[in-house]
């Protein structure tokens, strides 16, 4: 919405295959293929190991596809896209950093002066609720709290693009809640086009505006579904009860349980 | 009203448990230090003991009280090559230069090593053949090559300290964590940047660990070197000694050498805390000993 087209990825035909260290090749991915439109929350769901994290890092051009392409704003993707920002499934802060210079890195890095950027950070930390913790250190926070961090030094550049791989996996229920809550309230702010990977499907469907569930591996997209619960969502523990909510839950999880049994029957066989 | 009372009481057994952990601690230092202080008595004692006995023979193993003769002659009287603060200096000096000149080039070396695996695999195998040389031949090299002066003991010292930096410099480079380099990479940084912000900053603990080891090294690559020809320093009273069956001197010579490599420990230390300030402490704390 804010963002026009520039915000806008497609996905075509895309594959990635890795050498195993027998020598092997071994398709993580295979044919993914998807539009996720300029402003839209969508959210990807599949079993563990079938190639959710690989399918950001082509997005993120971490990484390059082995076939098919990554458009993001009509152009391909090819190296590191500008305007977008990651949010990784493990802790990302650098530990020698302090707050306030972990949410300062990326405005530096793109040649922001120091105080401009510090400013601007010091704002950041107060939108996710940080405020006077700027000089700590990262091990001096607790899990939710470094998500914060996370979350503030992502949401700084201000991305037309939002990928985040399974950010609050590690949390416990409650802080889980919580941050899912203020991530809606954030992106209800700026609009960036979020790519969310998650296994947790009452996550996926409390946030999202479409779920995509992927295969087993090789993953690739089985179905989509369209999640038309009213916006602005409010707090997710509550939007968990509604009817609506339930019923999109119920059939997207039929879709997925197929997915999930498979992958455990697949690496049961190989054990 | 009521509630007032537990409330207060909370707070005395409070410090009343302040109180008690505070005289566990002053009783745990108190323990420490006796402890430390008993070790050298035993140890001196019994060598004085044994010498004085006749258990083991004073010319070849020296004395403690003779030790300590030595160290009052060679701070008055001074030695055949100058007072000992002259030699003591030079000494130093070659150690110091040394350790800069090893540690600037194995940090150096180590980073772009780390960094580029192209490098890596070219310059791996001679460096690993370099390793193997044993030093005390380089060391004969150098003599023979730089004459007696400064030079070659500042030589065999960096040689010492560079392998340590660099193995550690290197192996700190390839131990980064690979997410860090991935969220800066999205952040858009080059590859100079991915340097600064990430490799660097992450090699450096490793680097400031090998550093205790590494002006050990230097000090021994000082000392040997002069062991094997100088005109001045440390390691020229220890062959002198050496070659009069003098023990007490060269054991004179240990303790003053064995200063300096404490308080340059020290300074180490002080420099490991300031520069990793941001690691938790219980990591530090279990390195500190
Ligand atoms: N660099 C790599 N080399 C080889 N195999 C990989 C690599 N990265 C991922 N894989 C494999 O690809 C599959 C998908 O991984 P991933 O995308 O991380 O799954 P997930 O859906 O759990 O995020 C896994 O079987 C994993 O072992
Ligand atoms: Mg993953």
């Amino acid at each position: 919405m804010a963002h026009g087209d520039a915000a806008r990825i497609e996905i075509s035909g895309l594959t990635k295959r890795f050498l195993t260290p027998n020598g092997e090749v071994f398709t993580a991915i295979q044919d993914v293929s998807f539009v996720i439109e300029p402003g839209q929350f969508c959210a990807i769901v599949g079993p563990t190991g079938c190639g959710k994290s690989t399918t950001l890092g082509q997005v993120s051009g971490l990484e390059r596809p082995s076939a098919g392409t990554v458009t993001v704003g009509g152009q391909p993707v090819d190296g590191i896209t500008d305007g977008v920002s990651f949010m990784f499934q493990a802790d990302a802060l650098f530990p020698w950093k302090t707050v306030l210079a972990n949410v300062m890195t990326g405005p530096t890095l793109r040649g922001m002066g120091k105080k401009e950027a510090s400013s601007l950070a010091r704002d950041w930390l107060r939108r996710v609720g940080l405020s006077g913790f700027e000089d700590r250190y990262p091990h001096q926070l607790s899990g939710g709290m470094r998500k914060r961090v996370g979350m503030a030094a992502a949401l700084i550049n201000e991305p037309r693009i939002l990928l985040m791989d399974e950010p609050f996996g590690a949390l416990d229920v409650q802080t889980k809640a919580i941050m899912q809550t203020e991530l809606l309230g954030l992106w209800e702010q700026l609009r960036p086009s979020v790519l969310f990977i998650t296994h947790d499907l009452d996550e996926a469907v409390a946030l999202s505006d479409r779920v995509l569930i992927m295969t087993s591996s090789p993953g690739s997209i089985k179905h989509s579904f369209d999640i038309d619960l009213p916006r602005p969502r409010g707090d997710v523990q509550t939007i968990r009860h509604e009817p609506r909510f339930l019923e999109l839950q119920d059939r997207i999880w039929s879709s997925l349980k197929d997915e999930v049994e498979r992958a455990y029957a697949a690496t049961a066989g190989a054990a | 009203m009521s509630s007032t009372i537990p409330a207060t009481k909370a707070i005395e057994s409070d410090t009343d448990a302040q109180a008690a952990s505070r005289r566990a601690r002053r009783r745990h230092t108190q323990r420490v230090w006796i402890g430390r202080i008993l070790v050298p008595v035993v140890f001196l004692g019994s060598w004085q003991i044994a010498t004085e006995v006749g258990w083991l023979d004073k010319f070849f193993f020296g004395q403690p009280t003779a030790v300590w003769q030595a160290l009052v002659h060679l701070f008055t009287a001074g030695t055949a090559f100058g007072s000992i603060w002259l030699n003591l200096w030079v000494t130093i000096k070659e150690a110091l230069y040394g350790f800069l000149l090893g540690t600037g080039t194995g940090v150096v070396i180590g980073l772009l090593l780390g960094q580029n695996r192209l490098l890596a695999e070219v310059f791996g195998p001679y460096i690993k053949v370099l390793n193997s040389i044993p030093r005390i031949i380089l060391g004969s090299i150098f003599i023979v090559a730089f004459g007696l002066g400064t030079f070659p003991k500042v030589l065999l010292a960096a040689v010492l300290v560079f392998f340590v930096v660099f193995f550690n410099a290197f192996q700190g480079v390839r131990e980064v964590d690979q997410n860090l380099i991935a969220n800066i990479r999205v952040l858009g940084a080059s590859p100079l940047q991915i340097a600064r912000h990430v490799t660097i900053p992450s090699a450096l603990t490793w680097i400031i660990a090998s550093l205790h080891t590494a002006f050990g090294f230097a000090i021994i690559g000082a000392l040997v070197e002069e062991v094997l020809g100088a005109q001045h320093g440390i390691g020229l009273i220890i062959k002198v000694a050496q070659g009069n069956f003098d023990p007490d001197t060269v054991f004179a010579c240990m303790a003053i050498m064995g200063v300096v490599t404490l308080a340059a420990e020290y300074l180490i230390t002080l420099l490991e805390r300031r520069v990793l300030s941001w690691r938790p402490p219980n990591r530090s704390e279990a390195q500190a000993i």
